[in-house]
């Protein structure tokens, strides 16, 4: 029942870090998208409206949208509408076993053991830290775009204003203060946990195992655990705690990472590019230091 | 996110890893590391840190404002606060671009009677306007008695209607100094 | 909220966020706790791993539904139907907790015999007179008591109720009967009074199916009594209603049937909506009461002298003896030195009330060219209040407009760009409003306390200055006040002498001069008047003059000139009882977590259960003591036995839990404090498409304040044009009027466009497709949005009959790169009788496909001018010339 401390990471060993997302306790609100984006600086991206959208209006994560909350409240379908007759024919049963079918996720890069984005990069913008996350160096990008087919979840994407990749970074900038990312720390009902990935994974086996207990049959990890990590991308360093078939959240059921077997190795003249093209952005983040 | 974005089950490869942060202490494979990331870290780290409270909902949740020079640099949960335990909903996570919001206002408008546009106005010359028509209106509304001839020593001539996101010293002051000048419709939002 | 007030003493929520991790169920009914308080549903979802059932009733499919153990869809206005109808079954089923009820509240009490109830006069309780619709409550007081009876129409808007609930009532020697057989006792009434709300009535009222009904009524009872406990959160789902005061009574009915008040998990958690809502209320700007829940004075004949309105307000018994002390020190603290006894303490001076003036008159006056000019901080009314149309229509009729901001709010711009001004109904050269938007500081930008929604008193350090010309309310009603008192510094007349008595000498701080907010605590706090020294508490305060105290009921949060309020220890969560957290803030009264916590021991001072422990008897120290401050004094034995003749607090027993009740009793029937009936009952919403099934010659609350003028012409009832029913709510991604979210970027692309959820059958009947355009109309307006087909809303079967449901955000206006139809331009003005919220939670319409043809509000275009009405009555008579002192 103690309160949460900010989580110290000792560098000196440091580990792999990861997210465990729980869906079954996720409530939607969107607190992780917008404390992304006030960490990260991330603007408003626009929205509209969509046919569909449940409370969904930023539609899929993007260069300025580094979380995303998805809502999916159409049945299994794929897309439509449970069919109510008009008039005081009302099926009662039929509407309430739609809304029973109601999920929120909070996406996120998946921080890959096999990362295809990194393994895809050119210039060596995308690296694997000492947390073992995949990181893209902005002011090494120069905007080749080979990342974003690479990504097998659809993480990646190129910003519009500057054609530079832009991703997640599972706060890379906060952990090396020893401050937990700032999705994580937002969570109102800690659906989204942060910390060293091997205990994050008994943690969320155990929640598996407690959930069935309960009658949650359906409960079980995508991206972590038993079976599931060798069909996607060699295990996910950001994984999720699942009640429902891969696809309505959204995320394939198997995904590998491409092979790429001639890796473009880190030219000098490459990363060059890189930097002149992140120049502006890179004052940006030339904030603050003295780090204890 | 396709299926078609999946790729062959076969592939494995040799995790060839850059090796960054921390670890180019140890001397290995710096060449794949920027300047930027070498010296990531925290923008808040050091920064002088003020408690305060999230201004949306009643929840209440404590918040922790980091400033530099007097600027506004983040706004976070409070990790201490038994209510949010450092958590925050999307609103209080907003909370500073609701201070830096575009559009922000930072001089008095002003619009005449009949104008079609904003005129600006210093906050003094406002101020004195301002009080110029409180008096009038006092005046103007004023009644010692009403109809029946029963003391009521009021004015109806001004209203207000405030939030409830005042504090609550704020709503102390408006109430004792309307209430002095007679003025009785002083309302908030708890009726609303 | 004088729901809560008139059962259990005090209107504020009973416990305290944090508290709901220990509720073993948890009933969120009127609130969508997880979208509009996400933050404090951490607490709901504790609760909930540790087992809980968690229980969602609601009209609208959401996403507290959906975390919910159990959902229940609910026809938006019927709530106390299903309440009864679970207190019906509480009481038939004998599983009420016999001990608490017997106890602590009032059932054994025995009423008058010539009380009548609605169940015997078709809807109506005794006492009522159709001419001025408003009851003679004494008929409803205690056998052989005298009642505490405010039949006069005059007081019928009075907020004030809700804290001195009892106010000059006597209860020496009512007779009780502790069988709870008597055919007059409060229990027997109560059971025969909701006898007729069995499941198969809340199933044809409410729409619930008697499985549901009954899933819920064992999940309660399961969880309630020595070894559990049920708590129940609602928000403004209940308040905004005609009968909106009811509704909570009834939950407080039934959490008293329970014995589920004082303890902890149990409860009542009122959610509000706004940080400082609560202290708003607190240090009120209501038109009705002064700080501390005090009575404004009310004009009557022959004048009224302090001794008078003491008598009036106050009375003997339980902890309202002690008004005068407070009213003194409040007349103390605002007159200083020229507050003595004998002038009264300056109360002469005061203003005085004659009838209703709250928002609604005062705009509707406004619009009659009554008021010249208008304060608005904070506050948008032109999207943000009920029949929104007719609010900026009353804005363009002032002389002039003060409003203060962040940004350029709707209200600020109503002279450009409001629908009135799209169709040339007004037009903007003829509008004479004149108009000084000030910039606003931000709450990081000024230093002060927010209470929230748990009565808990936060501290906010500045951490920056406010940008440019943007300064805090505190400054801006310092200047205000030099300015003003300057002007009267000289005058001799007597409608001058508060304002020229008024203490003011707060100290400026600062190159913008801010007053000295510390400066202003303090006076709030209350202080010796010799010494200037902080008083600890409002037990330290005089009725002679020797203290100054601004409010009352924050007497303490500056004890010994420490700001309480400004405590940030957490404590060791971990230890026995560290979930309360006593050095985190401080709340009103004295730092209490959880009021009546009295209740959480049994009458001989023991915890009701180990697991259930909060606050107890310590024999050995004399003392009650446990993990919360005692909501008793603290030295009175569980044995003590009240005299008859016992005055104040010597009235109260050892086992009477409810101090603030003439009889120490919660209240389950309300003999005084309300209204519109000592028992709830169940009445249509003011626009229903339905007849009242329970009482078809009445329809309504027949107390509810209507305004009945051209501009707010009412949905007849029944009326086949409008067969919808309409509900609004809040997005967890937009904030009230959307002043505080539709300009903060990463809020508005959240949820850009205002939308309508419907269901698909709905939809379906009249050709709206999802995401493609739908408007809402009702006899004030049109509105026009996205349609959300969706079976997360659901239509339901009433009585044999279908009716559809539709859901409306309201946070949109017409500013801003995010505009949209305003929800509030449908609604009509309408009144509960006790605090004349209005009924925007359950009201008619129709619905159809498309774009609306014609600005919003063109409906209504001309009404006003053709036809407005005269005066109120209370307008200034020319004849009596000004005086002098």
């Amino acid at each position: 029942m103690s309160a949460p401390t900010e989580i110290a990471i000792h560098h000196v060993d440091a580990g792999r870090m990861g997210f465990f997302t729980d869906t079954t306790v996720c409530i939607g609100c969107k607190a992780c998208e917008v404390a992304c984006k006030q960490w990260n600086d991330l603007p408003a991206d626009g929205s509209q409206f969509t046919r569909g959208g449940s409370y969904d209006h930023t539609g899929e994560l993007s260069a300025a949208t580094w979380r995303h909350v998805r809502f999916v409240e159409i049945a299994e379908n794929g897309g439509h509408l449970p069919q109510l007759p008009a008039g005081n024919e009302v099926d009662v049963d039929a509407a309430v076993a739609a809304m029973e079918n109601w999920v929120f996720m909070s996406d996120v890069c998946k921080h890959c053991t096999n990362a295809g984005c990194l393994d895809a990069c050119p210039t060596g913008a995308l690296i694997r830290t000492e947390f073992d996350t995949v990181v893209l160096q902005p002011d090494v990008c120069n905007g080749c775009g080979y990342c974003v087919p690479a990504c097998p979840f659809g993480v990646v994407d190129r910003d519009p204003r500057d054609g530079r990749a832009a991703k997640c970074t599972l706060c890379y900038d906060r952990l090396q203060d020893g401050l937990e990312p700032a999705c994580a720390k937002a969570c109102p009902t800690d659906s989204i946990q942060f910390g060293p990935y091997e205990e994050l994974v008994r943690t969320a086996e155990r929640r598996v195992s407690e959930l069935r207990r309960r009658g949650i049959e359906g409960a079980y990890l995508y991206g972590a655990g038993d079976a599931t990590g060798e069909q996607l991308a060699g295990g996910l360093g950001a994984f999720f705690l699942l009640t429902e078939p891969p696809e309505r959240y959204g995320l394939p059921a198997r995904a590998e990472s491409p092979v790429q077997e001639n890796v473009v190795p880190a030219t000098a003249a490459a990363v060059a590019a890189g930097v002149l093209a992140a120049a502006g952005a890179t004052a940006a983040f030339a904030l603050a230091r003295g780090r204890r | 996110m396709t299926p078609e974005a999946s790729r062959p089950a076969s592939f494995e490869r040799l995790r060839r890893l850059p090796i960054v942060g921390r670890a180019l202490d140890w001397g290995m494979g710096g060449s794949a590391v920027s300047r930027r990331t070498r010296e990531a870290g925290a923008r808040i780290a050091g920064l002088k840190v003020t408690e305060s409270v999230c201004p949306y909902c009643a929840v209440g949740c404590g918040q922790l404002v980091y400033t530099r020079d007097g600027e506004l640099v983040e706004i976070e949960g409070n990790p201490r606060s038994p209510i949010n335990q450092g958590t925050l909903c999307p609103k209080g996570a907003a909370s500073r671009q609701l201070v830096q919001q575009p559009g922000r206002l930072t001089k008095v408008r002003y619009r005449r009677p009949g104008g079609a546009e904003w005129e600006e106005l210093e906050l003094e010359q406002a101020m004195d306007m301002i009080a110029q028509r409180v008096i009038e209106a006092r005046e103007n509304g004023w009644q010692d008695r009403d109809r029946r001839g029963w003391r009521v020593d009021r004015t109806l001539g001004f209203a207000h209607l405030g939030g409830a996101t005042l504090d609550n010293e704020e709503n102390y002051l408006i109430k004792k100094l309307f209430t002095a000048l007679g003025a009785i419709q002083i309302e908030n939002q708890a009726r609303i | 909220m004088p729901g809560l007030g008139a059962t259990f003493g005090r209107g504020g929520a009973t416990g305290f966020q944090q508290d709901l991790q220990h509720a073993d169920c948890i009933l969120i009914e009127g609130s969508s706790m997880a979208e509009a308080h996400p933050v404090g549903f951490r607490w709901v979802m504790k609760a909930k791993e540790r087992g809980a059932k968690v229980i969602h009733v609601d009209p609208r499919f959401g996403r507290t539904s959906q975390l919910a153990d159990k959902y229940v869809p609910i026809r938006a206005g019927s709530d106390i139907a299903f309440l009864g109808g679970l207190i019906r079954h509480v009481i038939e089923t004998e599983g009420y907790f016999r001990d608490y009820v017997v106890n602590y509240t009032n059932a054994p009490t025995i009423l008058r015999e010539d009380f009548q109830d609605t169940e015997d006069l078709g809807g109506l309780f005794s006492g009522f007179d159709p001419e001025t619709a408003t009851y003679d409550t004494s008929t409803w007081s205690y056998a052989e008591g005298r009642g505490g009876g405010e039949g006069d129409a005059q007081t019928h808007t009075s907020m004030a109720y809700e804290e001195r609930t009892g106010a000059g009532m006597d209860v020496s020697g009512v007779p009780r009967d502790d069988t709870l057989r008597h055919p007059r006792c409060v229990f027997q009434v109560l059971r025969r009074h909701f006898s007729r709300y069995t499941p198969e009535t809340v199933e044809r009222i409410c729409g619930i199916s008697r499985e549901d009904f009954l899933e819920v009524a064992d999940a309660l009872v399961a969880n309630s009594g020595r070894e559990r406990t049920t708590a129940f959160c609602y928000a403004v789902g209940w308040t905004q209603h005609t009968a909106g005061v009811q509704i909570i009574r009834t939950a407080a009915i039934l959490q008293l049937l329970l014995g589920n008040v004082g303890r902890p998990g149990g409860g009542i958690m009122a959610l509000r909506g706004h940080a400082s809502i609560q202290g708003s209320t607190d240090i009120p700007t209501l038109f009705d009461i002064l700080p501390g829940y005090l009575q404004m004075p009310r004009a009557n004949e022959d004048g009224q002298t302090l001794a008078d309105y003491v008598e009036e307000s106050g009375r003997d018994r339980g902890w309202w003896a002690f008004y005068e002390t407070y009213v003194v020190s409040l007349l103390k603290a605002w007159f200083g030195d020229a507050a003595t006894k004998r002038n009264d303490f300056g109360f002469g001076h005061l203003p005085k009330l004659t009838g209703n003036h709250s928002h609604f008159s005062t705009m509707l006056r406004a619009l009659d060219g009554g008021v010249e000019g208008l304060f608005l901080m904070g506050q948008n009314p032109a999207v943000g209040s009920q029949h929104a149309g007719l609010q900026r229509r009353a804005l363009a009729s002032l002389k002039w407009l003060v409003v203060r901001d962040l940004n350029e709010i709707e209200s600020a711009t109503f002279w450009r760009d409001s629908p009135e001004v799209e169709s040339g109904e007004l037009r903007t050269q003829d509008v004479q409003t004149e108009v000084f938007l000030m910039p606003a500081a931000s709450h990081v930008e000024k230093a002060g306390t927010f209470t929230n929604t748990q009565r808990l008193l936060q501290w906010r350090d500045q951490a920056l200055e406010p940008p440019g010309d943007a300064r805090s309310e505190l400054w801006f009603m310092h200047h205000l006040a030099k300015r003003v008192r300057a002007h009267y510094a000289n005058s001799r007349r007597r409608r001058d002498w508060p304002i020229r008595k008024l203490t003011w000498d707060y100290p400026e701080v600062g190159e913008t001069g801010e007053p000295d907010v510390e400066a202003v605590a303090k006076e709030i706090n209350g202080y010796d008047v010799a010494t200037g020294e902080h008083v600890p508490a409002f037990t330290a305060l005089k009725s002679d003059g020797s203290t100054a105290c601004g409010c009352w009921i924050y007497s303490g949060y500056f004890k010994d000139g420490v700001n309480q309020a400004r405590r940030r220890d957490p404590g060791d969560l971990d230890a026995p009882g560290g979930w309360v957290s006593p050095e985190w803030g401080w709340a009103w009264p004295v730092n209490r977590r959880i009021l009546y916590n009295r209740a959480s021991a049994d009458p001989d001072g023991r915890p009701w259960s180990e697991r259930k422990r909060y606050v107890w008897w310590d024999e050995e120290a004399g003392a009650w003591t446990g993990y919360d401050v005692p909501d008793f004094p603290v030295d009175k034995r569980p044995d003590y036995t009240a005299p008859p003749d016992g005055l104040a607090m010597d009235a109260i027993s050892g086992d009477d839990p409810f101090i603030m009740m003439p009889d120490g009793r919660g209240w389950l029937f309300a003999p005084s404090g309300l209204l519109d009936g000592p028992l709830p009952t169940h009445y249509e919403p003011f626009e229903s498409p339905l007849e009242n099934l329970l009482y078809p010659d009445l329809h309504m609350n027949p107390a509810a304040v209507k305004w009945q003028r051209p501009e707010n012409p009412y949905n007849p009832t029944g009326d086949p044009r409008y067969p919808v029913v309409a509900t609004s709510f809040r997005l967890t991604e937009h904030h009230t009027a959307g002043a505080m979210s539709r300009n903060v970027p990463w809020l508005a692309e959240l949820q850009p466009e205002m939308f309508a959820e419907v269901d698909p059958a709905l939809a379906a009947d009249r050709g709206i497709e999802d995401g493609g355009w739908m408007v809402i109309e009702t006899e004030r307006g049109e509105v026009e949005a996205r349609a959300r087909v969706t079976p997360r809303i659901r239509p339901l079967r009433l009585d044999g009959r279908v009716v559809h449901q539709v859901a409306l955000p309201w946070h949109w206006g017409y500013t801003g790169d995010y505009p949209g139809d305003t929800t509030n331009d449908l609604g009509a003005l309408s009144g509960d009788p006790n605090v004349n919220i209005q009924e925007s939670k359950a009201f008619s319409c129709n619905v159809r496909a498309g774009r609306r043809a014609r600005p919003a509000t063109a409906r209504l275009s001309g009404v006003r001018l053709d036809q407005r009405i005269g005066p109120a009555d209370d307008d200034p008579p020319a004849e009596y010339p000004s005086e002098i002192t």
